[in-house]
């Protein structure tokens, strides 16, 4: 740890905070990264104020955990936008956005990430920019290319969690496939019109192959509106706060329906005794 | 025999979510789908669980048996 930005984050955290402000201060100071001043400040007890309110809902220790959490999220679409951002919000420390795509018109209704003045550009680069504006302490690294398994063999290891946040059904059965390979956890959210559905997948599970095994064929134009993606990302963001910090019940064997036109979400329970 | 059959999304509309139904002893799911009719067309992506378990349209029934049958979504 270093004696001068410890000492200075005890100073500057005096009046019961530390704002963003005196971290920047410290660290053109000391020349440490704002990212582990954050980090050192946890460890010392003291709450960086942008987490102030995670506080209660998690510990200070288990903020510490997410800070040190790396995540990947694989499509920056209308899930993936969503999931970005609050994780950026909740402080994860370093997160990864894959996706190719460049934005169009039509995705303005639900894509968080877009606007009028990004149209034609790229989803990852407007990802790194609205995170930095969000929190600058976390580490954004970009992927610009579709998912594939040579590369997710260099991108994956390391990830404590990958949040599908893909629009296909090919691309989620290699998804899942890598993450087997690779011994990580994964998230997988999918939305159409009013209806979601979120389960848990880790190493040696196969459900994502169950529920896309018959073939799935997605060459039709998808409906969805703003509110679908923006539930099953938040759905998809606590569950991957869960696996980070070992907490509740993950919807591991379990898939959720959700219908928003009937406003119930019910669970399938898939029976593991083989 | 008594199955108890749940549906999701689309295939709620005119039918149910819920409900707990009367069938012949050696009832498969395609019977099940039939007696509903639920399509070939509505069930070309549909995913059958029996209990939980991944199941086929040939699978026999049993007595309390509990058939949920969705249609999966794929988009982001």
């Amino acid at each position: 740890m270093d004696e001068k930005a410890a000492s200075l984050l005890k100073k500057f955290s005096e009046a019961g905070s530390l704002a963003w402000a005196e971290v920047r201060e410290i660290s053109s100071q000391t020349g440490v990264q704002e990212r582990s001043l954050e980090d050192q400040a946890l460890s010392q007890g003291i709450i960086p104020l942008r987490y102030h309110r995670n506080i209660g809902t998690i510990s200070v220790s288990e903020q510490q955990v997410l800070l040190n959490s790396k995540v990947v999220v694989i499509g920056c679409g209308g899930l993936g936008g969503n999931v970005l951002e609050q994780l950026a919000r909740l402080g994860i420390g370093t997160i990864i956005g894959w996706d190719f795509d460049a934005f169009e018109e039509h995705n303005i209704n639900r894509q968080i990430l877009s606007d009028i003045s990004l149209l034609g550009k790229s989803k990852v680069e407007a990802a790194e920019s609205r995170l930095k504006a969000i929190n600058p302490a976390v580490c954004f690294q970009a992927v610009k290319s579709r998912f594939d398994m040579e590369q997710a063999r260099t991108v994956l290891p390391g990830c404590k969690t990958v949040i599908d946040a893909l629009d296909n059904a090919r691309d989620r059965l290699k998804l899942s496939s890598a993450c087997r390979e690779l011994g990580i956890p994964l998230v997988h959210g999918a939305v159409e019109g009013w209806v979601g559905q979120l389960t848990t997948q880790f190493p040696g599970d196969t459900v994502i192959e169950e529920i896309y095994r018959q073939n799935y064929e997605n060459g039709r134009i998808l409906s969805t509106p703003a509110f679908t993606p923006a539930l099953v990302a938040s759905l998809q963001v606590a569950e991957t706060v869960k696996i980070l910090l070992g907490r509740g019940e993950l919807l591991r064997n379990r898939i959720m329906l959700i219908n928003l036109l009937d406003m119930d979400m019910e669970t399938i329970e898939l029976c593991t005794d083989d | 025999m008594k199955i108890t059959v749940k549906l999701f999304a689309n295939l709620r509309k005119g039918r149910f979510k819920v409900n707990d139904l009367e069938f012949p002893e050696g009832t498969n799911v395609l019977q099940v789908l039939n007696d509903l009719s639920i399509d070939a067309e509505e069930m070309k992506i549909g995913i059958i669980f029996v209990n939980g378990r991944h199941a086929s349209f040939d699978t026999v029934l049993k007595e309390q048996d509990v058939l949920a049958i969705f249609p999966p979504v794929a988009g982001g």
